[in-house]
């Protein structure tokens, strides 16, 4: 009788079926101390209004954690399931988590966010959340050479920092000329001039040399 | 219009850039969502726009809106516009915003396949590499089979970015598209040796990833990797081998016993903690798959226990944490082990980590026995007190069940003590358990039937008090519950009441009506339960008063649940009102009806096995749909109802409480009833409801006699000796009617002094019975059924690569290519659109590739194949002749007179070794299991690595006295003139002694059935003798570990001869110039060797060696001291490692094409060659010591002549070719890209060819 219950209880917990296939790294999550995402990259498909649940809800696990606690998380009930942990490092003002399955190994993840971290503090000279806040397209290269479609691609700092040096320098040399205007306008914007200096003519190159290709 | 032109890049150079967005978002913190919508109009005008720079930046804004949350799968074909510009910088924003927005099934995807494939053959390698990266997040399946061919072509890339990333896509090209995976994987396995670390690196965890989900397909694959790990120091990819490992072990035990050595050595001397804590999770994987069989694994388990202990103990809650996860992998096969160190757990326990509190529950949870049952739930109950209002309470509370419960409540020996906690539990506010707690009860008052009565005085108590428990917090909890089984458990049992008229007042009192539905509802109808009983028992008594209060009560109380919002509720109320109104109907006439009444709910109540609803079997010819009566005309009275169904329990009062779905006929049930007596009578666990326990009516009367003996009524259980239970029952009887908690609190006490004074847990025996059947099941049915379903959903794409991967490929197994679609008539539009974009010959060039891959990949595993029968051929030079002359027909007839030394026979008489099955794996890991002391014959003496397989189960027994038999033999040869030996196995022992005469005198006479068990699948390096003194003697052998790390590996095997165990063994091994060794510690020449000997005992150690010339014999001296127990002093002996050239040579890359290829490629420059006109050796010895002593591998061999083949370290090519003629006449003619190392190799092979005469 009583097992009749257990049973019809037991098949309301199967679990639904999944979008995509499972990785080992399903997402990376940065967000700050209030919760405001930096960087989400998710390795399994959500629609954006269940990203930002499970943005939440990881805050929410880990925010009200101490420093001085161990650094793994199980229980995230919208991302993942039993096989799935939180691994999260909080440095300063932002909390690093990778949600993993149960292949990658916990301390290896660890040192994963630790290599992540000091990558970023090399590429952007002593990061700060404004760092990631105003580059967040950056942040995504440099993770795409530590971790790949989920899974950890390449653990070598020497390595990773080599590929992105390549590839900003590829990107300066397509810029060039082409750039140079553009530049020049991004910089007095940083300046914050009144709106007036839109009404200054600035000289206009022909699009032929901008869309030059290299 | 040039005007417009220049306005409108005016404006763009004031377009929002992503910074400026950022900056925008955050000045307009109070206004956001109405600036972003604003921005999002920006964005789609630019989008409009022709230039592609202002689509990236608008596509660069939404990637990063979309992290906001903000929908862009809009933008999805500008998205794809800006992937395809062929600027660097755009194409990466593309790919960046693809990845995040774009998933499989974006239907925009089907238009970038030729985009993607273009930017996978850039020139540029980070064009190609931001298309494997942004592949690798949204491929589809047709993606997938589109341009898997390309993600193949880019394994073989020169750039070790490219072959990196390209391995790991092939991951998700497998996921996608199963069908690659054949056709890819012998790629994909080739990149295990791949020369860059990080191809490597990305190899394991793609292979590592797809085992883990069928690890059987790739067991094959267990040799490699254990290479790997001996070799490797990435510990990156150790981590992920050594998980992998983990995973492959328990199905193969043989190879959880190979790996325990290597695996204790890491544990012992890895800094790296996760490392030690990987070696330590598999160890324990390993443990649990032997868990029989191996006598020593005990020091295994201490050793991972104590390492535990250590991460436990350390300050890093993040060690704390894993220890403790590792440590409850222990449990589940050694709660022995773990149960030492209960202290540490039970301190963990008080951690201010709930995430460490949480893991030691867990251990806790398999470290109850009987005897610390009750302490341990008694702690966690205080634990619970202070942890008032949180959701670690709730935990705390589950888990004291899930403790108690266990294996159907294993460890509880007093069921008293236990239903006294679960009404303890009942009074904790707020939880989320109410429902385990009922079941708790219920399940227990139906099974222990000695304590029911017991249960049944608690619950009238708790409904007495209801409204305590039901406090103002009730409506956050489901706390509820637990009336239910209250209820539930007073009416069911209501014969056991002590007062069932008080109960009954109780549960009609005016609360009741705030309950949740359906407890009301049982409520109802339990009230109807008391009722019976209570009209049953007056009625024999003749109170008419108490008739008459109970029915009047009765009366008053249900209409307010007849009016009740929960249907249920309802409709039983009513029936019930109805009930009530017609019995007293009935005693105004003066008829007693109180028996016919109690009729409703006779009947036995059995739990019931959890899948017996699924299992009942549809009779044939039923129709669940069709009308069982003819539709009622009117609506029948419900007495008559009542009537009808008393006849139906008088036939089968068993049958009463299931809800039947259709009525069996009356054979039906007879035969259904005689066959469940049969499985009852002979189950000893089943325990009737005895007269004595239940004085109900009866009406199985003939039941009775059927009792099993093993239904142990209180009386009997009181009197098992050592328990003091007799005294105890009596304070809890008087318990009963006095103040509850506190004389709970005093039995606890006393019971716990009962248990200290029983001297064993063993000896605790249980007071109450339990009823642990696992419950009814229908006829036929098995619970066992269904359960080997794969437990991976449905959907799991892993299900698809579930795909055996040792068959060799048909040729229609390649991956598709793009010449594939003009195959296919519905794909003819798409492969012209191509045909404009790529030149058509690429498409042929790819084709051809193909073809001869595949050429390959069949040649390789026909090798493979033909290991076992090993083919031989006719001598000569040109072998692509005969390559294609030869047919399978012919390699079967020759081979069958190839003579073959005698002591073959005996050694491989071993019936297994018929079974063809016998395959390489089996044969790797048989070949160290076997590893004994046996291998140890002095330096000039030849012997082969034991290489016989055999099967793990065997040896356990026959091990022992193998060693024995082999040290006696050894004695004796030591003693002899040295022997030669081809195979080893246990029978071999007993033709040591012989003569060698006696061996050859067989030759010839050989059957096919030796010839096919002349196996020799691999070359075996041979030990040779590297010191020796009266107490230990040291053997060794050399393997050169081609293509992994271009490293030796070098075997070491310390054999004990001493009568005293023999410790602190350490090597000292100094670097020669030419030849280093692979250290832990670079600075260090020591090696410390973790263990210590034990008489008789063996053991061994590897060390890797790089060479930096492979092209000399080398030399390294060293000298090992040892301390033996017993004298203080260390002794040491001085080691002289010889490494000759055929050292650095392997075979193991020897194929017949690239044989074939070599010889006709003219690389071969250097040539040299020996002859031995006296040969004292046969010829199949001789290609044994060729093969064992040289590594070299047999390509062909075809009567008494061989092609050999071995490449050394640096990869030069070593051919031989080796003529034997009757008048042991030996020539071997050799060619190698290398002369000095080919003289050397023949200098080498002659010396020791020439040692025999």
């Amino acid at each position: 009788m009583m097992c009749r219950r257990q049973l019809s209880e037991c098949q309301h917990l199967r679990c639904s079926s999944l979008d995509t296939p499972p990785t080992m790294i399903k997402a990376i999550l940065v967000f700050n101390n209030h919760g405001k995402p930096r960087l989400t990259k998710f390795y399994q498909y959500f629609n954006e209004e269940m990203q930002q649940q499970i943005i939440k809800e990881t805050f929410q696990l880990v925010s009200k954690r101490d420093d001085n606690v161990c650094n793994f998380l199980e229980g995230g009930s919208l991302i993942g399931g039993a096989d799935y942990k939180l691994i999260y490092r909080h440095y300063a003002t932002l909390y690093f988590v990778f949600c993993v399955d149960s292949s990658e190994s916990e301390l290896g993840i660890l040192d994963l966010i630790q290599v992540f971290v000091e990558t970023l503090d090399k590429c952007f000279e002593n990061v700060c959340e404004l760092d990631l806040i105003f580059h967040v397209d950056k942040v995504h290269y440099i993770l795409n050479e530590l971790v790949m479609g989920g899974m950890v691609l390449e653990t070598n700092m020497t390595e990773i920092i080599t590929r992105i040096e390549d590839q900003n320098k590829l990107e300066k040399q397509e810029a060039g000329l082409a750039a140079a205007p553009a530049r020049a306008v991004s910089a007095v914007k940083n300046m914050n001039l009144p709106q007036q200096i839109k009404d200054i003519k600035l000289p206009d190159l022909p699009a032929a040399i901008k869309d030059l290709k290299f | 219009m040039a005007l417009r032109k220049v306005k409108g890049n005016l404006e763009r150079m004031f377009d929002k850039n992503l910074t400026d967005l950022v900056r925008g978002i955050r000045n307009n913190k109070e206004t956001e969502s109405k600036y972003i919508s604003q921005c999002m109009e920006e964005i789609k005008t630019e989008l409009r726009q022709d230039n592609l720079a202002v689509k990236a930046n608008a596509v660069a804004k939404l990637t990063y809106l979309q992290m906001l949350g903000y929908d862009i799968s809009w933008a999805g074909f500008n998205i794809i516009e800006v992937m395809s510009s062929p600027k660097f910088t755009y194409k990466r924003i593309g790919y960046l915003s693809a990845s995040q927005c774009f998933h499989q099934d974006t239907e925009v995807l089907m238009l970038t396949t030729n985009m993607i494939r273009k930017d996978l053959n850039s020139h540029n390698m980070y064009d190609s590499g931001t298309a494997l990266t942004g592949l690798a997040c949204f491929i589809s399946g047709d993606l997938a089979r589109d341009l898997a061919n390309d993600v193949m072509t880019l394994l073989t890339s020169t750039k070790p970015y490219l072959r990196k990333k390209a391995v790991l896509l092939l991951y998700k090209v497998f996921l996608k598209f199963p069908e690659a995976l054949r056709p890819a994987f012998p790629r994909l396995k080739e990149k295990l040796e791949d020369p860059d670390p990080g191809v490597q690196s990305a190899a394991v965890n793609v292979i590592c990833e797809l085992a883990r989900k069928n690890p059987k397909n790739y067991l094959s694959l267990a040799p490699v990797f254990f290479k790997l790990m001996t070799s490797s120091t990435n510990n990156w990819m150790l981590i992920k081998i050594i998980k992998l490992f983990g995973a492959l072990t328990p199905l193969e035990p043989r190879l959880g016993k190979k790996l325990i050595e290597p695996l204790t050595n890491l544990i012992h001397s890895t800094s790296a903690m996760s490392l030690l804590y990987e070696c330590i999770n598999t160890v324990i994987a390993v443990l649990i798959s032997i868990s029989s069989g191996m006598p020593n694994h005990n020091a295994s388990i201490q050793l991972c226990v104590q390492k535990l202990r250590i991460l436990i103990e350390d300050s890093d809650q993040n060690l704390k944490y894993l220890g403790l996860l590792a440590m409850s992998k222990i449990l589940k096969t050694h709660p022995k082990s773990v149960q030492a160190h209960k202290d540490l757990v039970l301190q963990c326990l008080d951690d201010k980590d709930e995430s460490i509190r949480l893991r030691a529950l867990d251990l806790l949870y398999g470290m109850v026995t009987k005897k610390t049952v009750m302490e341990i739930v008694r702690r966690l109950m205080t634990h619970m007190d202070r942890a008032e209002g949180t959701m670690y309470r709730d935990e705390l509370l589950q888990k004291i069940i899930l403790i108690c419960s266990q294996n159907n409540f294993q460890y509880i020996t007093n069921f008293e003590w236990y239903v006294s906690v679960l009404v303890e539990l009942c009074r904790m506010e707020g939880t989320q358990h109410g429902g385990l707690i009922a079941s708790q009860l219920m399940d227990v008052a139906i099974r222990v039937v000695a304590v029911r009565e017991f249960t049944v005085g608690q619950m009238a108590l708790l409904l007495d008090n209801a409204h305590v428990i039901v406090g103002p917090a009730a409506a956050r909890s489901s706390i509820a519950e637990v009336l239910y089984a209250a209820a539930w458990i007073c009416g069911e049992f209501s014969q056991l009441l002590a007062n069932p008229k008080a109960t009954l007042e109780s549960m009609v009192r005016g609360k009741v009506v705030s309950l949740p539905g359906h407890i009301q509802a049982i409520y109802v109808h339990n009230m109807l339960k008391l009722y019976a009983h209570i009209i049953a028992t007056a009625e024999e008594e003749d109170d008419s008063e108490m008739i008459e209060e109970v029915t009047n009560l009765l009366l008053e109380r249900l209409p307010v649940f007849v009016s009740s919002g929960d249907l249920e509720v309802q409709e039983r109320a009513s029936c019930i009102v109805h009930i009530v109104t017609y019995v007293q109907k009935c005693h105004k006439h003066g008829d007693k009806v109180g028996a016919d009444l109690a009729l409703l709910m006779t009947g036995e109540l059995n739990p019931v096995a959890p899948k017996a609803q699924k299992k009942v079997p549809l009779p044939d010819g039923l129709d669940l749909d069709a009308w069982i009566n003819d539709p009622p005309s009117e609506s029948e009275e419900e007495e008559d109802d009542a009537l009808e169904k008393e006849i139906f329990v008088k036939a089968d009062s068993s049958y009463k409480h299931r809800k039947e779905k259709y009525e069996p006929s009356e054979e039906e049930l007879q035969k259904l009833r005689d066959a469940r007596r049969a499985e009852q009578a002979s189950n000893p666990y089943y325990v009737k409801s005895s007269a004595l326990s239940s004085p109900r009516p009866n009406h199985n009367s003939i039941q009775v006699d059927e009792i099993p003996v093993t239904a142990i009524d209180l009386n009997v259980s009181l009197k098992i000796p050592g328990m003091t239970s007799l005294d105890k029952y009596q304070v809890v009887d008087g318990w009963q009617d006095g103040g509850k908690k506190r004389h709970k609190k005093q039995k606890k006490r006393s019971k716990r002094k009962g248990q200290v004074s029983s001297s064993s847990e063993e000896e605790i025996n249980r007071m109450h019975v339990v009823n642990t059947d696992i419950g009814e099941m229908p006829e036929g049915a098995h619970l066992s059924d269904d359960y080997e379903i794969d437990d991976r959903p449905e959907d799991d794409p892993h299900r698809a690569l579930d795909i055996n991967l040792d068959e060799p490929l048909s040729p229609n197994e390649v991956l598709p290519t793009r010449t594939h679609y003009e195959a296919h008539a519905q794909r003819k539009i798409e492969s012209n659109n191509e045909a404009k974009l790529i030149p058509s010959e690429i498409p042929l060039k790819m084709k051809t590739r193909n073809k001869k891959e595949r050429k390959e990949k069949k040649e390789k595993t026909k090798k493979v194949k033909k290991e076992e029968k090993k083919v031989k051929k006719k001598p000569s030079r040109d072998a692509n002749l005969i390559l294609d002359l030869i047919d399978p027909l012919k390699e079967t007839v020759i081979s069958d007179k190839v003579p073959v030394a005698a002591n073959h026979i005996n050694g491989i008489a071993d019936a297994k070794n018929k079974e063809k099955t016998s395959d390489d794996l089996d044969f790797w890991l048989s070949k160290e299991l076997s590893q004994t002391p046996e291998s140890c014959m002095d330096g000039t003496t030849k012997t082969a690595s034991p290489s016989t397989p055999s099967s793990s189960k065997d040896d356990s027994k026959s091990k022992k006295t193998k060693t024995k038999k082999e040290k006696k033999a050894k004695k004796e040869k030591d003693r002899d003139k040295p022997e030669k030996k081809l195979k080893k196995n246990e029978k071999e022992i007993d033709t040591l002694s012989r003569n060698r005469d006696e061996y050859e005198e067989t030759n010839g006479t050989v059957t096919q059935e030796v010839e096919e068990k002349l196996a020799v699948p691999e070359p075996q390096p041979y030990s040779r003798l590297l010191a020796e003194d009266s107490h230990i003697r040291i053997v060794y052998s050399t393997a050169a570990m081609d293509g992994v790390m271009s490293e030796i590996l070098v075997c070491i095997k310390f054999i004990s001869q001493s009568s005293k165990p023999i410790s602190k063994l350490q090597l000292i091994l100094p670097d020669s110039s030419a030849l280093k060794m692979i250290r832990t510690d670079p600075q260090s020449e020591l090696v410390n060797l973790p263990w210590s000997l034990d008489p008789g005992e063996s053991k061994e150690t590897q060390l890797s060696f790089t060479a930096e010339d492979v092209t000399i014999p080398h030399k390294l001296r060293g000298s090992l001291s040892y301390i033996q127990d017993g004298s203080s002093s260390s002794s040491d002996i001085s080691l002289r490692l010889e490494f000759p050239v055929t050292t650095f040579l392997s075979g193991k890359t020897a194929s017949r094409a690239t044989f074939t290829d070599l010889l006709s490629s003219g690389q071969l420059s250097a040539r040299s060659s020996f002859t031995l006109p006296n040969c004292p050796w046969s010829f199949p010895e001789v290609l044994e010591e060729l093969t064992l002593g040289g590594s070299l591998a047999v390509v062909e061999c075809v009567d008494q002549t061989a092609s050999l083949y071995g490449r050394s370290l640096h990869g030069h090519h070593v051919c031989l070719l080796v003529k034997y003629q009757a008048s042991h006449h030996l020539t071997i003619d050799g060619k190698s890209t290398e002369g000095i190392l080919l003289s050397n190799a023949l200098d080498h092979l002659k010396t020791t060819l020439m040692q025999k005469q």
